[in-house]
């Protein structure tokens, strides 16, 4: 009973970082590259309507995750268009961003929709003779495609932030933007590919949530978790492998809690709730200390005609 | 010859300064037409009954007063904060603890007489949000928290603490009695509620409250030395270091009054509009009080007006959901347009370059068109 209970726990853990996970990552190369994009939430809640939208017109989840990609590609080049063309204040404008793609998904929801329903979306496959292993089969070969791709994504990221050319600019964009504009790196070209890239991740982390883990679409469906992949990447210190660690512990909290209202266990259910919420603000209070590792230049526009 | 320059050029400044808000304004409503026509309505008529209809009458006007009043407070309170240079988006929490200390305390103290029962409700409410701000101030003043995450989580955090309040210990005996037990609890007595300003409406003194706490808001910031600080804490703070302020001490304070300004907000709802603790009583006025509070130029004065303004907007949005069956979500999203579109203009005022460009651009090369036209179309091209 009680190891059935904590497979239970980190099997779901596994399953709902996913979505912290891309979200997370695709902030971090807006971050690495000097970018602070606090729009991932309202990102992700259109990634997750149009995700959903798609499916439940054309039955085809995998065209559902294309159509989240491309509006969440969408919404992160109007972001990287304000933050690094504009050199708007980010803080600010993540936010407008993030109202503006909340009022957007939750408009169409009542336009195209009207009231709930659900879609099939894509349901976990049990792997072939590893799914029969006890317990390491329920915990890690039994669930649906985009968990191994989302975990995939992870060595993917750090081989592109650090093995590659183009990693190389996006760290010497955001931590020394003049000096990378001197030999010739075009720091504005660099800033939009990631804004962008992140952009289209946090698209699909929001697909991730209407079609592998609710099948439904309601009001303000991500329910926080776009904030807490940008809090991720703090806590991450802004490497892959630290974004995966956080992920896995808010998804662990957030199964965590579900298990508790599954299991009949006495605990109020607003408190359980707010677990995840909690935890956010504990791991922020001890690990935004060590600025050493922050990009130099995070959140500060580059002007190229500005003088030293 | 001299002086008729200088005054042209500030004529010219002026104009443009205006040309360049203005031009944004339109902007994020064009593009919010583009979204009632993909919601198919007419962008024209949409506009039309959000903006007019609600002033055709005494019941429109007193219920945009209504939603003024909270959308003052918060608006104040933010502004409060980004002057001192941290950014607040945790007005929706703040709201819901004010409310919530508010009532708890009009609930314990019900037989104070009126006279005090309401001030020291209002009190309670400035406490508990002050408090709840106070969170995420402490964590960025001392640990370098980034605030506006930490003010966020709050928001879900105290969501929570409200509705366990409201259906756990606050609930109105009635409700467990009868076995519904709707999250509310039970009536504020009569005492706390706040005057009625028109026999009939839901115009209450909250309005009156709010203009003239916005007012000692305006004096406190530029009239007093506290105020002179906050404000040297926001514009520099290794400056303000240096001449020896405090500067950890005043960003906590900022956010505080920022945080009890938005619990007001709160008590305002509850005491002059509910009457009770209810779900879903912030109304997300913690978000629309951000885009007041830019709208307003962060300035106390400012934000009265463009509180009525989104006042109008928030129930116009509520009009025209019934009159051309447009989701009243849209007008979060507009709201997030302006916000975009206000922030955006920073570069076109502070980029002397960008400015004396298009001030060529306009006033120099087309002098023969209408000054006011040509600006904003030249404004249109160079954000397109």
């Amino acid at each position: 009973m009680v190891v059935e209970f904590i497979v239970g726990i980190i099997s779901a853990g596994i399953m709902l970082c996913i979505p912290y996970m891309i979200a997370g990552l695709g902030e971090m190369f807006g971050q690495k590259s000097g970018v602070f994009n606090l729009g991932v939430e309202g990102i992700m809640m259109v990634g997750a309507f149009f995700a959903f939208f798609t499916e439940l017109k054309t039955g085809s989840s995998f065209l559902g995750f294309i159509m989240a990609m491309i509006a969440g590609g969408l919404m992160g080049s109007i972001y990287a268009y304000l933050a690094v063309t504009l050199r708007v204040v980010q803080g600010i404008a993540g936010i407008g961003l993030h109202l503006f793609g909340w009022g957007l998904a939750s408009t169409f929801f009542r336009i195209y929709l009207g009231s709930i329903t659900t879609i099939d979306g894509v349901q976990a496959l049990n792997i072939p003779f590893l799914s029969n292993i006890p317990i390491l089969g329920d915990l890690f070969f039994k669930h649906n495609i985009m968990v191994y791709i989302g975990f995939a994504l992870v060595p993917l990221s750090w081989y592109a932030l650090n093995k590659t050319a183009w990693g190389l600019k996006v760290r010497a964009v955001g931590t020394k933007p003049r000096a990378a504009d001197t030999v010739g790196i075009n720091v504005n070209a660099i800033r939009y590919q990631c804004v962008i890239l992140g952009g289209i991740m946090a698209g699909l982390g929001g697909a991730y949530i209407t079609l592998c883990q609710t099948q439904i679409f309601t009001d303000n469906i991500t329910a926080g978790r776009g904030f807490i992949a940008v809090a991720l990447v703090y806590f991450g210190k802004w490497k892959p492998k630290g974004v995966m660690f956080g992920a896995l512990l808010f998804s662990l909290a957030h199964a965590l809690q579900r298990s508790l209202q599954v299991y009949g266990i006495d605990f109020p259910y607003e408190l359980a709730v707010m677990i995840p919420y909690v935890l956010v603000i504990v791991v922020l209070a001890f690990s935004s200390k060590s600025k050493h590792v922050k990009p130099a230049d995070l959140g500060i526009p580059y002007n190229r005609e500005s003088r030293l | 010859m001299e002086n008729k320059n200088i005054k042209n050029k500030h004529y010219i400044d002026t104009c443009y300064k205006l040309g360049i808000v203005v031009t944004a304004i339109l902007i994020a409503l064009f593009l919010g037409g583009i979204l009632f026509l993909m919601a198919g309505a007419n962008p024209f008529e949409a506009y039309a009954v959000m903006f007019t209809k609600p002033l055709g009458n005494k019941f429109g006007i007193t219920e945009m007063l209504v939603r003024a009043a909270p959308l003052m407070f918060v608006g104040v309170g933010i502004s409060v904060a980004f002057r001192s240079g941290i950014l607040n988006i945790g007005g929706e929490g703040q709201i819901m603890m004010g409310a919530a200390a508010g009532i708890a305390f009009t609930l314990i103290f019900k037989d104070l007489p009126r006279s005090v029962l309401i001030p020291s409700a209002f009190i309670a409410s400035f406490i508990g949000g002050a408090l709840w701000a106070g969170i995420a101030g402490y964590m960025k003043a001392y640990l370098q928290v980034n605030e506006i995450l930490s003010t966020v989580m709050l928001n879900y955090i105290a969501a929570q603490i409200y509705v366990f309040l409201i259906r756990g210990p606050l609930i109105d005996p009635k409700e467990i009695a009868s076995g519904t037990g709707i999250a509310q609890t039970e009536l504020l007595t009569k005492t706390a509620w706040l005057g009625k300003l028109i026999k009939g409406t839901r115009l209450h003194t909250g309005i009156i409250i709010a203009i003239v706490l916005s007012i000692l808001i305006y004096i406190m910031l530029w009239k007093t030395t506290l105020g002179y600080r906050l404000r040297a804490v926001g514009a520099e703070a290794k400056a303000a270091n240096y001449a020896g302020m405090n500067v950890k001490l005043y960003l906590v304070m900022a956010i505080m009054i920022s945080g009890g300004f938005c619990g007001m907000a709160g008590a305002v709802e509850a005491l002059g509009v509910h009457h009770r603790g209810l779900e879903g009583l912030s109304a997300g006025y913690g978000f629309s009080g951000i885009v007041v509070a830019l709208f307003g130029g962060l300035h106390p004065l400012g934000i009265i007006p463009a509180s009525a303004l989104f006042g109008l907007l928030i129930l116009g949005a509520d009009m025209m959901q019934r009159a051309v069956e447009v989701p009243s979500a849209i007008v979060l999203a507009i709201q997030g347009l302006i916000i975009l579109a206000i922030v955006s203009t920073r570069i076109f005022l502070t980029d002397k370059k960008i400015k004396e460009k298009i001030i060529k651009k306009i006033f120099f090369q087309k002098k023969d068109k209408i000054e006011n036209n040509t600006e904003t179309d030249a404004v249109e091209t160079e954000e397109v």
